[in-house]
């Protein structure tokens, strides 16, 4: 009777477990790379480095609960980075830019709604094409050509977006804002409990009386709008618009979800688990850049990160996945190296292997 | 609201429904009423259609054709959905899954109809309370390490039909709709549900139930209406026929139509 009881006490508190890999993280790397991580620098760059992926992470985490995915994101880092850009530069409107950007990024989103949710398209199909479309578009309307923007921090759209308190800079304040009241919309507010039932399923939705395409549309373009702000923040840091600006985010993004612990099946979510995340995995890339490895490297560390995360929340979500992943495994690979990999477990799984086939 | 009760004849009145799934025709003309204190059994055949009209009262599916009222008023279909249905005072505990399986049970009792503040920011402290409590009273679980925070998927399937029977006993109100509600139940927990049953007839409301077990439907219900492959082929009162004499009419209409179709 007492398995039957859900997680309580200290178990209980969200994103305990992944805070405690930060610091184990953070740990590892003041002993591997101890002139960086034993100053306070860069743990102050981090918080410029950490709110654009936190921002994405957090739509995506509300995306991925809902049992949905987005691959368009980097198009609008991309697309409004090139509004704000081009109303900075060409208008000089920079307080134009904001809205523009806005506007661009759920507009990205919107369509992406309406595909999914009225067309019926799969996530997954419907975000790669508009991700190609948006980028297309992108390239084509700037010309292929960067924007740099080194005058716009007299203005007090830069000011309010990237500008810096003291030396503590303002971005990681509306991620550290938005991260809350992202929390509050998941776990608090009738559209996040909508978001968990449709992820959990669409059919169980229906018939609890949720309006399945409407949330998905009203998701989605979060998703945009939440895209567009971090391109906001992340072209007026670095003074400077490029079209391909968004492709590095594509998987750190994502994997700051997955490390997170988000359910990659749907109708659970972790918000907390998705900030520190975002710190997890701007932290390994900056760390294993700081202890000298280089930058393809690092990008094949991240993509293994990623894969053993989203393999570690499996085991923990659904152990017998884990039972069938091996009895598959020992199927799969011949029969000499099952005995030398895995000793006599292998050899005890192999006949009802055979039994099943 | 309490003149407007007074007043109406049928809790719902559905008048020529016909529902085509692709080139399946699950009904063809069917009409269907139930009165405002009335116990309404609906009997068929598997793949007869008895879902299919229920989701159609209840705002899950849209009909081909048809025309509905709701405590004698025109609705159109256009705007009719579960949530007009739960706001017009319909109930529903479905035949197959209703629950989200990762969420608490708190969020499966109010999901659809929260308790919000004006900005629709859940009172998550009040419908925890109150789930407890129905689980308490309404459903009994007593003891059973299940509690408001458990999620569905601890549950065993009677348990979970349990849940989604004391949630419509929570809102009920003119019309509650019990799809197969007895399925995954203990001897014990049938005879709890059938009691509920006739409770809805005792607190003057209505009730549509389904089940195969014709003792039970023939026990508790006013009327019984026989759908056969989408079409409504009988309406009997009570007392119109015993259970045996039941039995023998389903059995004949089966026989009939093996051999129309052989
Ligand atoms: N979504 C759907 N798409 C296609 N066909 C459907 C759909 N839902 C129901 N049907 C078909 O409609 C017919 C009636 O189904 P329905 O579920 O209403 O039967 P039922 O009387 O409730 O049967 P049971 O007693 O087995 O629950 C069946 O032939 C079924 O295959
Ligand atoms: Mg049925």
């Amino acid at each position: 009777m007492a398995e039957r009881r859900h997680r309580k006490g200290l178990a209980a508190v969200e994103g305990l477990p992944i805070i405690a890999v930060l610091i184990g993280l953070i740990a590892l790397f003041m002993i591997a790379a101890p002139q960086v991580f034993l100053g306070h620098r860069i743990y102050l760059s981090f918080l410029t480095t950490v709110p654009p992926v936190l921002l994405l992470a957090l739509g995506l985490t509300l995306v991925v609960a809902a049992g949905e995915i987005d691959l368009s994101f980097p198009s609008v880092i991309a697309f409004s980075g090139y509004l704000l850009a081009m109303c900075i530069k060409d208008l000089d409107m920079p307080w134009l830019g904001i809205p523009l950007a806005l506007l661009g990024g759920a507009l990205v989103g919107f369509v992406n709604g309406v595909l999914i949710a009225v067309v019926g398209i799969p996530s997954i199909i419907a975000t790669l094409g508009t991700q190609f479309f948006w980028s297309g578009v992108t390239t084509g309307i700037s010309g292929g050509t960067s924007y740099s923007l080194r005058t716009v921090d007299q203005s007090w759209v830069h000011t309010i977006f990237a500008g810096d308190l003291g030396s503590f800079p303002v971005q990681f304040l509306w991620a550290l804002g938005l991260t809350v009241l992202v929390w509050l919309l998941l776990n608090r507010h009738r559209f996040g409990e909508h978001i968990l039932f449709i992820g959990d399923s669409n059919a169980v939705a229906r018939v609890v009386g949720i309006q399945v395409e409407a949330e998905k549309i009203k998701l989605f373009t979060l998703m945009g709008l939440l895209g567009a702000l971090a391109a906001i923040i992340l072209t007026l840091e670095n003074k400077n618009f490029f079209n391909t600006q968004g492709q590095g985010y594509l998987l750190t993004a994502l994997a700051a979800v997955f490390i997170g612990g988000t359910s990659i099946f749907g109708g659970q979510g972790s918000v907390v688990g998705s900030f520190v995340g975002a710190f997890i995995i701007v932290m390994i890339e900056a760390g294993l850049v700081a202890t000298g490895v280089q930058g393809f490297w690092v990008r094949a560390v991240v993509g293994i990160v990623f894969l053993g995360a989203v393999l570690f929340h499996l085991g923990i979500e659904q152990p017998g996945r884990v039972a069938e992943m091996r009895r598959r495994l020992a199927h799969v690979l011949p029969r000499r190296d099952r005995s030398v990999s895995n000793g006599g477990e292998a050899v005890r799984a192999a006949p009802t292997t055979r039994e099943r086939s | 609201m309490a003149m407007q009760r007074a007043g109406h004849v049928h809790a719902v009145r559905m008048e020529g429904i016909r529902m085509a799934f692709g080139k399946v025709v699950a009904l063809d003309d069917v009409t269907f009423r139930v009165g405002r204190n009335e116990i309404v059994g609906l009997l068929g055949d598997n793949g007869a259609g008895k879902s299919t009209l229920i989701k159609i009262m209840t705002g899950v599916l849209r009909p081909t054709e048809g025309r509905l009222f709701i405590r004698d008023e025109a609705v159109s279909f256009e705007d009719w959905s579960v949530r007009r249905a739960h706001a017009l005072g319909i109930e529903t505990v479905y035949q197959e899954k209703s629950l989200g399986e990762k969420q608490p049970l708190w969020r499966n009792l109010f999901v659809g109809r929260q308790i919000t503040n004006r900005w629709g920011f859940i009172d998550v402290a009040a419908e925890r309370r109150i789930a407890n409590q129905v689980l308490k009273e309404q459903i009994g679980f007593r003891g059973a390490g299940i509690d408001a925070d458990s999620p569905v998927a601890l549950l065993s399937g009677g348990e979970r039909q349990g849940v989604a029977i004391g949630r419509a006993m929570h809102f009920e109100k003119d019309l509650i709709v019990l799809d197969e509600p007895t399925a995954a139940l203990a001897i014990k927990e049938v005879r709890k549900v059938l009691d509920f049953v006739l409770g809805i007839k005792a607190r003057g409301r209505a009730c549509v139930y389904i089940e195969h077990n014709l003792a039970h439907v023939h026990e508790v219900a006013d009327r019984l209406v026989i759908l056969d492959r989408g079409r409504v082929v009988a309406e009997l009162g009570r007392g119109e026929m015993s259970v045996a004499e039941l039995t023998r009419f389903l059995i004949e209409l089966q026989d009939r139509r093996e051999h129309s179709d052989g």
